[in-house]
């Protein structure tokens, strides 16, 4: 199958060549028959196209192109100027930045020096009221002590002369009373002192 | 039986005879196409190149593509001074691409097969080239002949040789692309004619072999107008800028 496939092919090839020489003598190209028509025609599409190309349709392709080359350049300049302003706006928004920091910072130890000043006053007014108070307590302390040892001294005089009474049924001068009570809580304070 | 393939580069009339005193100009298929491409070209660029949008869209993006393309190939090949010539270098690459592009249409004429229309664009390369080096060196343009740092002994066979490389280059650069287009268009025939013949038992392979053979022959429709603007830079940089 695939022999006979492969002799036609060869054969039919033999078949058109000779066919082909049978037809004509050669090539169409070499007849000279239209070759003058041919060049004609030739100078006048060609002519025609380079006339038309050079002085109509290039140019406006090549100025196409040209706007286009300078618009990306003028865009180009232009995206350079905005991002240098960006830039500028940038740092000018650093530097509000800082200075607002700097200026919190400021105010941050304005308000604590104040507050410790507040403190600082406050606790020497509380300090010297509490002296005072103090004071005052330790006056009344001292009163308190003057006064309950006479008190004290009273009493015992009055209820041991009370006493004497009821045990001997007489009067003893309060004057001896008084100074034996003395006498005792002097003694009694020695003790004191001496345990 | 398949057609003979060089049927498809037959030039015949369309429409009545016109004759210019004793020369026949009649309107051909090769000149229909000559008018297709070149209407085609201009109609594809003046619409990209009327909407003036910052970001283009397709149409303006092709013709703003293919003019930067061929700016950076004359730049890059012949330097600043050549661009003056960009109109015309950037108008041959446009015909020869779309000749050969439309060429590629089933049942439609390949204007760059013919060996007269591709000889007059060289020839007439040809002849502007050395203009322009005769006016821009003066006699001093016969340097391009004497290369520097060669041997006296064989510089009369060096410029022998270079003579006859520079009167070659019309020959070379016409029959390079009329060769091209000529020979992948008969191959492509040629298969087409195998499909034909051997039916749709063996035909899967010629046809397969068409489809591939399409997408080369697409590659170098673009490549041979490619090198055919590139070449053509680079005799314009030996005259503009002599340094040989």
């Amino acid at each position: 199958m695939l022999k006979k496939i492969i002799i036609k092919f060869l054969f039919s090839f033999v078949l058109i060549t000779k066919v082909q020489s049978a037809e004509n003598g050669g090539m169409p190209q070499l007849n000279p028959e239209f070759w003058i028509s041919q060049i004609v025609w030739l100078v006048i599409t060609f002519g025609a196209l380079y006339i038309i190309l050079s002085k109509i349709i290039l140019p406006k392709i090549s100025d196409n192109l040209e706007s286009r080359r300078s618009q990306i350049l003028e865009n180009i300049e232009i995206a350079e100027k905005q991002r240098e302003e960006s830039e500028d706006k940038i740092k000018e928004f650093d530097k509000i930045i800082l200075n607002s920091k700097l200026e919190a910072k400021n105010l941050f130890n304005e308000a604590r020096q104040k507050i410790l000043d507040d403190i600082d006053k406050k606790r020497s007014e509380l300090e010297t009221n509490l002296e005072e108070e103090i004071e005052i307590a330790e006056k009344e302390i001292q009163n308190l002590n003057k006064s309950s040892a006479e008190n004290i001294k009273k009493i015992a005089t009055e209820t041991s002369s009370g006493l004497i009474k009821q045990l001997i049924g007489e009067e003893i001068n309060k004057e001896n009373i008084s100074s034996i009570v003395n006498d005792l809580t002097n003694n009694s304070k020695e003790n004191r002192k001496n345990v | 039986m398949a057609a003979n393939p060089m049927n498809q580069f037959n030039v015949y009339r369309i429409g009545p005879e016109i004759k210019l005193g004793n020369v026949d100009i009649s309107f051909t298929n090769a000149s229909l196409f000559m008018v297709i491409s070149t209407i085609a070209i201009l109609i594809v660029l003046n619409l990209g190149a009327k909407k003036k949008s910052l970001i283009p869209d397709k149409l303006q993006l092709l013709a703003e593509l293919s003019y930067s393309f061929v700016s950076k190939m004359i730049s890059d090949t012949a330097g600043t001074k050549a661009k003056p010539y960009f109109s015309f270098i950037f108008s041959l690459f446009m015909f020869v691409l779309f000749c050969n592009m439309f060429g590629m249409i089933p049942y439609s004429f390949t204007v760059t097969s013919h060996i007269i229309v591709t000889f007059v664009l060289a020839a007439f390369i040809f002849i502007g080239v050395t203009i322009i080096g005769f006016i821009k060196h003066g006699l001093g343009y016969l340097k391009l002949f004497v290369p520097s740092g060669v041997p006296m002994v064989l510089l009369p066979l060096i410029v022998i040789i270079e003579i006859i490389s520079y009167l070659s280059r019309p020959i070379s650069l016409s029959v390079r692309l009329f060769a091209n287009m000529m020979a992948g268009h008969t191959m492509m025939k040629v298969f087409g004619g195998f499909v034909v013949s051997l039916g749709i038992v063996g035909g899967w392979l010629p046809l397969s072999f068409s489809v591939a053979l399409t997408g080369l022959e697409i590659l170098v429709a673009f490549l041979q107008a490619y090198v055919f603007a590139i070449l053509t830079c680079i005799y314009l940089n030996d005259a503009l800028n002599l340094h040989h």
